[in-house]
């Protein structure tokens, strides 16, 4: 396969973007400063950066409550991230939605979901806009194996599949729904649901970027060529509670550690890069430092960013009133 | 009797309730938790805030049913099951998931009994968690019991404290009709004396948690404690009021408002839920139809702006109704002149 040597600096970024900030979260969560629900991406990042190193800005996503790491693979600016999390007026939302809302529409990003399965209507609808407005662009529905048993996510298969769509659904399967298990709760297989609406499947190892990104640019390129929707089914792990607070006795001791040590796909990327002579330790060293640098300022800033005015409350709710 | 969080007088009700009759099922997402988890532990979490915990335990898989995440499915299934012979008590969890299921409540289970004749019982009770306060933002804080209380055939509970929560969710286990259960989400905490044994609450009926000369004050749910305490701090400055609890808005005690506010002229509601077309809009067309001639003074309502709900604490707070906002409509309604027409 050939990547982009810039494809491969980019996501690398990305990827340590979304563990930085994650990390740190947890961490500044349990200081009580942060408010609200927080859920985290953490050994997930490959899938959302995979997929996304295939989109532009005129690709349009929807994430899940899950969202931090979709917005950073799509490009939302990390500053504005994290003031929006500490509810600040500097916020990509201005404060007003938090963790579980942050959207950026000009970088193709239509929100990240407190409602499981609110994506993939939606991505029917912009994949319909994409397709009659002959843009170009295709539609990605992150969602995970939870929010595959919701009716609204059945019916946009069926939906997409109907109308010829150009809509990739991502199933994130971290083998949980909160704390009950895929094994419990999916029926069938992802396979045979997305064989049922006549879609083609495909799936990969979620902790493992290349795969992602070669399986997902396959599927994006199905769709972008008016073939109709596709599902891609990526293998993953959660490595924190369902949300900050969680303390997980529902999952065996061990489960979390092994997916550390052999899952990790930041390790993983850095091996197969380094052996391979496409990237040097030291340039993946020095995005490690002006990560952990930026992940530092953005949090100063969050921090000591001006709240939302008491005028902002009556703001927006419509265009025009 | 012992001190009991709302949590736990939830939990007891549920739990007495299925010790007494077999047919009361509970299910929902998590509920138990745990199913299908690597560690074989279920029953991990009882629900997202722990409310059922224990249940799965002493009850099993039978009477304990974890649901994938698929509302419109289970709500539905307990709508049937409760026409068929089940008494299901089924967690919505974040009340603002009706979204997803509300045509089996809304156009099934809430018009089986009228549109099948009378001959149709549905004793289905669904549990929600509802309101602001947590900073849970705009999809998981709404104060949704208007939005019931508009469709005929549902009952409405909006318990107020742990007591109250007790009495009102064993009496809707009871019930024939399909009963929606709000519990504040912010309140899971809040404790105070609760018997141990079986009690009921009839519904329809308000409690009065203060009896006063001046203002009568309408609240429910959480914005009742609010209103008591506001109406501390006003005693202190010799005006008095009276607190009413509706405990349901539907069925609604108008016989209690109405006497209320005969002997008192002055009328404040506080309600958490969006402006238009709430409970505090529903009481002021009932006065000013019903009570014209005794009012004294403008009815004031204290209630969020048409908003969602933000996140951020500082517009959050603003949002929410709280015991200042009521204390200025209290003196409000108190200052008001009577302005003679010319
Ligand atoms: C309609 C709806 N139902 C339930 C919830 C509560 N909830 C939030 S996340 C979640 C689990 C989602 O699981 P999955 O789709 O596998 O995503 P994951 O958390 O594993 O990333 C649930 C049940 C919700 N937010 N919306
Ligand atoms: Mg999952």
């Amino acid at each position: 396969m050939q990547i982009a040597r810039e494809t491969l600096l980019r996501s690398y970024r990305a990827m340590r973007t979304i563990r930085d900030f994650e990390e740190r979260l947890h961490v500044e969560f349990a200081t009580g400063e942060i408010p609200g629900f927080v859920h985290l991406y953490c050994g997930e990042e490959a899938s959302g950066v995979g997929v996304c190193a295939n989109l532009t800005d005129n690709d349009t996503i929807s994430s899940t409550h899950r969202g931090h790491g979709h917005c950073i693979a799509k490009g939302v600016e990390v500053s504005g991230m994290m003031a929006e999390i500490y509810g600040k007026s500097t916020g990509v939302c201005r404060g007003k939605g938090g963790s579980m809302h942050i959207a950026d529409l000009s970088r193709g990003m239509l929100g990240a979901n407190g409602i499981v399965g609110g994506g993939p209507p939606l991505m029917c609808g912009a994949a319909l806009s994409h397709k009659l407005l002959k843009d170009d662009g295709v539609a990605v529905a992150f969602y995970g194996d939870g929010a595959s048993n919701e009716g609204s996510t059945l019916e946009s298969l069926n939906l997409a599949t109907v109308w010829k769509l150009p809509v990739v659904f991502v199933v994130e399967d971290n083998g949980y729904g909160e704390a009950t298990g895929s094994s419990f709760a999916v029926a069938g297989t992802q396979k045979a649901r997305a064989e049922g609406f006549g879609m083609p499947y495909m799936e990969c190892d979620g902790s493992d970027f290349f795969a992602v990104y070669q399986t997902a640019g396959e599927a994006i390129a199905h769709a972008r060529a008016g073939k109709g929707p596709v599902m891609l089914h990526v293998h993953l792990a959660r490595w924190y509670g369902h949300f900050e607070g969680d303390a997980m006795t529902y999952r065996a001791s061990g489960e979390v550690a092994e997916a550390k040590r052999d899952h990790d796909c930041l390790e993983l990327f850095r091996k197969k890069v380094t052996e391979a002579g496409l990237l040097e330790h030291s340039e993946l060293d020095a995005i490690d430092e002006a990560v952990r640098d930026e992940i530092e300022s953005s949090v100063i800033a969050a921090k000591a960013a001006p709240l939302p005015e008491p005028a902002d409350l009556l703001a927006d709710v419509y265009v025009r009133y | 009797m012992s001190k009991k969080s709302y949590r736990q007088a939830i939990n007891e009700a549920l739990r007495l309730e299925m010790r007494r009759d077999p047919r009361v099922i509970i299910m929902g997402e998590d509920v138990a938790g745990g199913q299908g988890g690597s560690s074989g532990v279920v029953d991990a979490w009882g629900g997202v805030l722990g409310v059922t915990k224990g249940l799965y335990t002493e009850f099993g898989p039978e009477r304990v049913l974890d649901t994938p995440i698929t509302e419109a499915s289970y709500i539905g299934a307990a709508a049937g099951a409760a026409a068929t012979g089940l008494r299901p008590v089924a967690e919505l969890m974040f009340v603002d998931f009706v979204g997803c299921c509300l045509d089996q409540i809304m156009n099934q289970a809430a018009k089986f009994r009228y549109m099948f004749g009378g001959k149709a019982r549905t004793p289905l009770v669904i549990r929600a968690m509802f309101g602001a306060g947590f900073n849970a933002a705009a999809q998981h804080s709404q104060a949704l019991y208007p939005l019931f209380t508009h469709i005929p055939g549902l009952k409405v509970v909006v318990p107020s404290s742990p007591y109250e929560a007790k009495g009102l969710l064993i009496e809707a286990i009871r019930d024939d009709d399909p009963v929606i259960f709000l519990e504040h989400k912010v309140m899971y905490d809040d404790e105070e004396d609760v018997p141990d044994e079986s009690y009921t609450i009839p519904f329809g009926e308000a409690n009065l948690t203060r009896e006063g000369d001046d203002v009568t004050i309408v609240a429910f749910g959480r914005m009742v404690k609010l209103a008591n305490e506001a109406a501390d701090k006003l005693e202190r400055q010799g005006i008095s009021c009276t607190v009413i609890d509706p405990r349901t808005t539907s069925p609604l005690d108008r016989d209690t408002i109405l006497d209320c506010v005969a002997d008192t002229g002055r009328l404040v509601i506080v309600d958490e839920s969006s402006p238009r077309c709430n409970m505090a809009a529903d009481i002021s067309a009932l006065v000013a139809e019903e009570a014209f001639d005794a009012l004294k003074a403008p009815i004031r309502r204290v209630i969020p702006p048409h908003t969602p709900v933000p996140f951020a604490s500082v517009l959050e707070a603003l949002y929410l109704p709280d015991a200042a906002k009521i204390e200025a409509a209290v003196k409000a309604v108190m200052n008001h002149k009577v302005t003679e027409a010319a």
